[in-house]
């Protein structure tokens, strides 16, 4: 990231980092992943990505084996930003609007450049359509970020625009601010991270939400209190104990080892998500406790008869305020740069286990089809013996009915193991790279804190050694 | 102080400590107390006096106070006693009752030794041992120790100080109680104050605030500097304790922000194992920058502690002192009026007046010459003041910036080797 100006070799997008907000402290990680040549190996030719080869008009429910072979180790030239958040409407039907900017040169995009409007439940409603449709095949996709109830109500209640009290920000407006912020980089890193999977990034589905400048039809169902929804909390409640109380018997030790592997993985990764939220929290408590300082040295300055002595207590003040400021920074990147990159994984280990489940249904499907054959012939031998050829036909239909199912049953389970340990295959290998870039970019933000706290210490000293 | 203690451990960053000398930083403003006021050399070496050792023991705290001298007055030229805090107390006691030094800033007892903070937080430590990985606690606790290790030096600091200063002052160093503190070898009668003793002394300063009130209230002051001394001092003292308060506070949130490197290092580290080697490596190398750099931050928390909150905190009871001082002029103001109604009376009866007029000549050379005394005493507070918080403010700067390119170079250096690993 401090490598010098990227300039990936991409003929007819100008993807620079100019068009970033370089303040943009909250740009995706997983952007700059798959900006950075140096982390996926020299690359050349990135213009003709593989996918493109493929008619876009594949529906890619059944993976063909062109998508399932795609190498992973590419990087789709694809960068989604959303920016602009804005609060539409007052009380409560009011939302948040964001502008997604996609900037492209794939092929299956009418353009280059473009942007759209959408809120919050339209991302959900992609999630769900994305999960409905390749979940079964096999495919890890990235979770959506959570609903907050809470969190939106507030907003929702809130008049606009966010009121910044004349002692700065309010405690109130600088939580929504927050609750906006963060909300704004996760429906980011979301986008770019089903933009870069090689399969759903092609979906017609994700295209027309990036694409489409029509409203999408309200997503209904991805309310929490509407009957789909409830109906969804039942299912979910369901499948739990399914999860629970069926025992699949497992042929493949490859996914009892890495079962437990992710497993162990996730606790690990909670621990950590514990760490780093604690430091956040406990630097942003710093921040606000320097402000205290701040003014308890402003007073004590006012109260000083000797002029230059008070002067100088009047700077101390001035730059604890300052240094408040960086402490607040500081918590921000502990925050955005770390803990949230953890608390994405932790999601995507939930996606995993979701889709090893998905898995274990369609073994339970092989199984159920598997017994009705059995059944269907058992049924077949008793109608021969019984000699009902009435009987023995209907059997014979059953049974060839069944043996199809049980085929069908079995190149499904095949498929989606298959898929699975491709999927995992890659996210294996970016889960590293994001780690890495993550940390890396951690230590950066923070040795270029440490550089302006230097700054403002040396405009301090000679004002203390001003006192006479 | 804090330097030196954790320079020794091998930090190639800081390769010299910082101004203060090997004695703690608060010494200084000691030194700088000896204005030529008094024609007093600061080469005089005729009582020096320091604490060569100290005890903790459960509640107490023994100090070892060791003196050399060349003064007739003491029996031998050498000599040690161990003294608890409340003899500190009960030396500054009879200072304060003085009436010989009423114009003079008594220098302020020592604080109270109060582990109390640190011992119960090693409690909560040992309390939540479940939780935390066997390397976390044995960290948490490294830093605990490395607390309690900083509280107990400067306690002996502020003990030492208070010595210091009295042995140092041309009129205070000549004081019995003083000689009696240094020599007897014996406890002296200053056991822990019973409950009257801390009823008394609280009645005592309870009096003093509320003469504070009151003869501020009645007494006629034409003393313009006095008066202006007066409101200044009030409120500069108030604002001292907020700001202390305050600065406290945040210093001891700063200690928590780098406390929560150790969890976060230990969670890399944990995670670093279960990977392979090459990530490993990546993923250990972070956990222990995590770990430098939270030594690094502790070091500016204790710094800010030591520089602004401890100059802070002195200068708090100095100008409470001062106050004590205002207080007692005031008190000697309220008995030259009296002696002087007293003379009137005695005039208009013609009764005494001899008497009276002695009476009041010596309530009035009494007043002028606390008047004269405190006026000094008061101007050289200011001096004093202002500059300990010029070097204070001065090494608290310098040490951070040192801490913060410490800091930065250790990022630096970091990112160097992680880029290069993998």
């Amino acid at each position: 990231m401090s490598e010098g100006p990227d300039t990936p070799p991409f003929s007819t997008v100008d993807i620079n980092n100019d068009n970033r907000d370089d303040e943009d402290l909250f740009a995706s990680a997983v952007q700059e992943v798959s900006l950075d040549p140096e982390v996926n190996g020299a690359r050349e030719g990135l213009e003709k990505v593989t996918i493109s080869d493929a008619p876009p008009s594949i529906t890619a429910s059944l993976s063909s084996p062109i998508m399932e072979e795609i190498g992973t180790e590419r990087p789709n030239n694809i960068i989604i930003t959303i920016t602009e958040p804005q609060k539409i409407g007052e009380g409560m039907s009011s939302y948040v609007a964001y502008r997604v900017l996609t900037k492209t040169n794939m092929p299956i995009f009418s353009k280059h450049e473009f942007a759209v409007l959408r809120r919050f439940s339209d991302f959900l409603g992609l999630h769900e359509k994305l999960t409905e449709k390749y979940l079964r095949s096999g495919r890890i996709i990235p979770p959506a970020p959570e609903k907050s109830i809470v969190g939106t109500t507030k907003l929702k209640m809130a008049s606009t625009p966010s009121i910044e009290s004349a002692n700065g920000t309010s405690a109130a407006g600088s939580m929504q601010s927050q609750f906006v912020e963060r909300r704004r980089a996760a429906l980011e890193r979301f986008l770019n991270r089903v933009g870069q999977h090689p399969v759903l990034c092609i979906d017609p589905d994700f295209r027309e939400f990036l694409e489409s400048e029509s409203e999408l039809p309200k997503a209904t169902s991805t309310s929490a209190l509407s009957g789909a929804g409830v109906l969804r909390l039942f299912n979910k409640v369901g499948e739990t104990v399914n999860k629970i109380t069926y025992r699949m018997d497992e042929s493949d030790p490859w996914f009892e080892e890495r079962s437990s592997r992710i497993e162990a993985l996730e606790v690990c990764l909670r621990r950590l998500y514990g760490a780093c939220e604690a430091l956040a929290g406990e630097r942003r408590e710093l921040a606000a406790r320097t402000h205290d300082a701040a003014r308890a040295a402003a007073a004590l300055s006012g109260a000083d008869l000797h002029a230059p002595l008070s002067r100088a207590l009047s700077h101390t003040a001035d730059l604890h305020e300052k240094i408040e400021q960086l402490r607040l920074e500081q918590s921000n990147t502990d925050f955005y740069v770390l803990a949230e990159h953890v608390k994405d994984y932790l999601g995507l280990i939930g996606a995993i286990k979701d889709v090893f489940h998905e898995r274990v249904k369609v073994f339970q499907n092989c199984q159920h089809a598997q017994m009705q054959l059995t059944k269907r012939r058992e049924n077949k031998a008793k109608a021969e013996l019984a000699n009902r050829p009435e009987k023995i036909e209907q059997a014979t239909n059953e049974i060839i009915e069944w043996e199809s199912k049980v085929e069908r049953g079995q190149q499904e389970f095949d498929t989606i193991s298959r898929v699975i340990k491709k999927e995992l295959e890659r996210w294996d290998e970016l889960r590293l790279t994001e780690l890495r870039a993550a940390l890396l970019r951690y230590l950066d933000e923070h040795m270029k804190h440490q550089a302006q706290s230097i700054r403002y210490w040396d405009a301090f000293l000679p004002e203390a050694r001003a006192i006479k | 102080m804090m330097d030196c203690v954790e320079d020794a451990n091998h930090d190639p960053l800081s390769a010299h400590s910082t101004a203060s000398p090997q004695s703690p930083g608060t010494i200084d403003p000691k030194l700088e107390k000896k204005k030529p006021n008094e024609n007093v050399s600061l080469a005089d070496n005729s009582l020096l006096v320091d604490i060569s050792d100290a005890l903790s023991e459960k509640e107490k705290v023994k100090f070892t106070v060791h003196t050399k001298t060349t003064l007739p007055e003491f029996q031998k030229s050498e000599f040690i006693v161990v003294r608890q805090h409340e003899e500190f107390v009960w030396l500054h006691d009879r200072y304060e009752e003085n009436e010989e030094y009423a114009g003079y800033i008594i220098p302020p007892a020592p604080p109270r030794p109060d582990f109390d903070a640190s011992r119960e937080k090693l409690q909560r430590l040992g309390e939540g041992e479940g939780a935390l990985t066997r390397e976390e606690f044995v960290k948490m606790k490294e830093e605990l120790e490395d607390e309690y290790l900083a509280t107990f030096k400067k306690t002996v600091a502020m003990h030492e100080v208070f010595l210091q200063r009295l042995a140092a002052h041309p009129v205070f160093r000549n004081d019995s109680h003083l000689r009696v503190f240094l020599e007897y070898e014996q406890d002296l009668c200053a056991k822990p104050r019973g409950k009257m003793d801390l009823i008394g002394g609280l009645m005592r300063s309870m009096t003093t605030t509320t003469d504070e009130i009151y003869l501020g209230a009645t007494v006629r002051d034409v003393n313009d500097f006095f008066e202006q001394e007066t409101s200044f001092l009030q409120e500069y003292y108030s604002h001292l304790k907020e700001a202390v308060a305050k600065v406290d506070r945040m210093t001891s949130k700063h200690k928590e922000v780098a406390d929560a490197h150790i969890r976060l290092s230990s969670c890399m580290t944990q995670l670093a194992t279960r990977e392979q080697p090459p990530t490993e490596r990546f993923l250990t190398r972070a956990a222990e920058t995590f770990d430098k750099c939270r030594k690094i931050e502790g070091r500016m928390a204790s710094d800010q502690d030591l520089k602004l909150a401890d100059t802070l905190r002195y200068y708090m009871r100095d100008a409470h002192a001062a106050k004590a001082v205002l207080v007692r002029r005031l008190r000697c103001l309220a008995a030259y009026e009296v002696a002087n109604r007293n003379l009137e009376k005695a005039r208009a009866k013609n009764k005494d007046v001899h008497a009276a007029e002695q009476a009041q000549a010596e309530a009035c050379a009494k007043f002028e010459q606390l008047t004269a005394r405190a006026h000094e005493e008061l101007l050289d507070f200011r001096t004093r003041r202002v500059a300990a918080f010029r070097k204070s403010l001065i090494d608290l700067a310098e040490l951070e910036i040192k801490h913060a390119r410490a800091q930065q170079e250790l990022f630096r250096k970091s990112l160097q080797v992680l880029k290069e690993c993998q």
